[in-house]
């Protein structure tokens, strides 16, 4: 009997959890800002912050990335005597699933644990309340530009990624396996298209932005105001956004590429 | 000072962004559907298609010329109705040419190559191809052949 009233006291709380998160989305996104150029610089701050300053990781493992798949899809390739389709691959992997996929889980790592710390360790140190008490609405000021900031940096990163990878596959394929430039960038050509591909990669990394920093900025804004709690939120919203990044992953790919 | 820094970090990284969707639309998806909005419409009818797909090339000796627009089926003849665009400065394709349906390479895509005929007129927008080749299905090929060894055989 116990156990059944503690399944259902876990679930109720698990939904309760969810509709909070809903709210708060709500209020978030339709807090009206007070001025324009106060917005804009709170934005910066969080671009460059969150954006910027994830660009280093991003190039690198976009480089290395793009490298290792034309070194493995060649040795496949080559087996079958056609080598040339490496662009295609690359190209193909990178953009559709590879490109979004990844940079959005080095993402939930590299920027979204530092949102959920920072705002757990402001709401612990009691920051958040005492901005209600000076009348300046949390949501607003510490929130809202950190969501948004996310959600214009994933796009981003994840086109530089795709575009670095391709030219470390490039470099490898071309430059180190000699396969001919021609051929490479012709078949590549030949199978991707901008509308299709292009678009649509984009479009994924626009929902993982809103799935995993909507998770960072909420578990920092609920979690527990202790130097454990704060750990237990960061860990929660490395867990919870890259579980979320893999399932939407499959969702979102089921409903372009797939055939219903 | 300070904000201005943050500022220019933020424009570059903007403009990175923008640089990069530039390089995947012009070199790696190579941006087609530009300029080659000004096309016309032939018609051809084939027995067998085999594995040609929409958008795949049109070519006049190896040189790509149109593409296909769309493959439907003939109710009454049941043979593949496939739809063409041409460029339009291509004007000369006299109306009795023949299209074939071709693989490139060994294992490589299909694509259908006009082989060019001796009448004075040309084609011009709906008109259709008469004389058509259809695709070698390899398993067809294999039957034949085998057909043809054993019948030699009983002779």
């Amino acid at each position: 009997m116990k156990s059944i009233q503690y399944i259902g006291s876990a679930s109720l709380a698990w939904l309760a959890s969810f509709g909070r998160g809903g709210l708060f989305l709500f209020q978030v996104m339709f807090h009206k800002p007070k001025s324009l150029s106060s917005v804009f610089s709170l934005l910066f701050k969080q671009i460059y912050s969150v954006g910027v300053l994830s660009l280093v990781i991003i190039i690198v493992s976009g480089l290395f990335i793009g490298m290792v798949l034309a070194l493995q899809g060649y040795t496949i390739l080559a087996q079958f005597g056609s080598e040339q389709a490496v662009g295609q691959l690359l190209a193909l992997t990178l953009l559709r699933e590879l490109g979004p996929v990844v940079t959005a889980l080095l993402f939930a790592g590299r920027a979204c644990s530092a949102l959920t710390a920072e705002i757990g360790l402001m709401k612990a140190t009691e920051q958040l309340s005492s901005l209600e008490m000076m009348g300046v609405d949390p949501y607003r000021r510490i929130i809202a530009p950190r969501f948004i900031a996310g959600l214009i940096c994933l796009p981003i990163l994840s086109i530089v990624f795709s575009a670095v990878g391709i030219l470390g596959g490039e470099f490898v394929a071309v430059g180190w396996l000699g396969i001919h430039g021609g051929s490479f960038w012709s078949l590549m050509q030949q199978s991707v298209f901008f509308s299709t591909d292009v678009v649509n990669g984009i479009i994924k990394a626009f929902c993982f932005a809103i799935a995993t920093t909507w998770i960072a900025v909420f578990q920092g804004y609920e979690c527990e105001p202790t130097s454990e709690g704060i750990g237990r939120a960061t860990t929660r919203t490395v867990v919870l956004g890259s579980l979320s990044i893999l399932a939407l992953d499959f969702i979102l790919t089921a409903a372009m590429f797939g055939d219903f | 000072m300070r904000s201005k820094q943050l500022e220019l970090f933020v424009g570059l990284f903007v403009v990175l962004g923008f640089i990069s969707l530039a390089y995947l639309a012009i070199q790696v998806s190579g941006l087609r559907t530009i300029g080659n909005n000004n096309t016309y419409q032939i018609q051809a009818r084939f027995d067998d298609i085999g594995g040609l797909t929409e958008r795949a090339k049109v070519s006049v000796a190896g040189v790509t010329v149109g593409e296909v627009d769309n493959i439907v089926l003939d109710k009454e003849l049941y043979m593949a109705l496939v739809t063409v665009n041409i460029h339009s400065d291509v004007t000369t394709i006299p109306t009795d040419s023949a299209a074939a349906i071709l693989t490139n390479g060994l294992l490589g895509e299909k694509y259908i190559g006009i082989s060019i005929g001796a009448e004075e007129e040309y084609l011009k927008n709906g008109d259709e191809l008469y004389d058509t080749q259809s695709a070698l299905v390899l398993e067809n090929l294999i039957s034949q052949f085998l057909f043809e060894s054993t019948s030699g055989d009983n002779e």
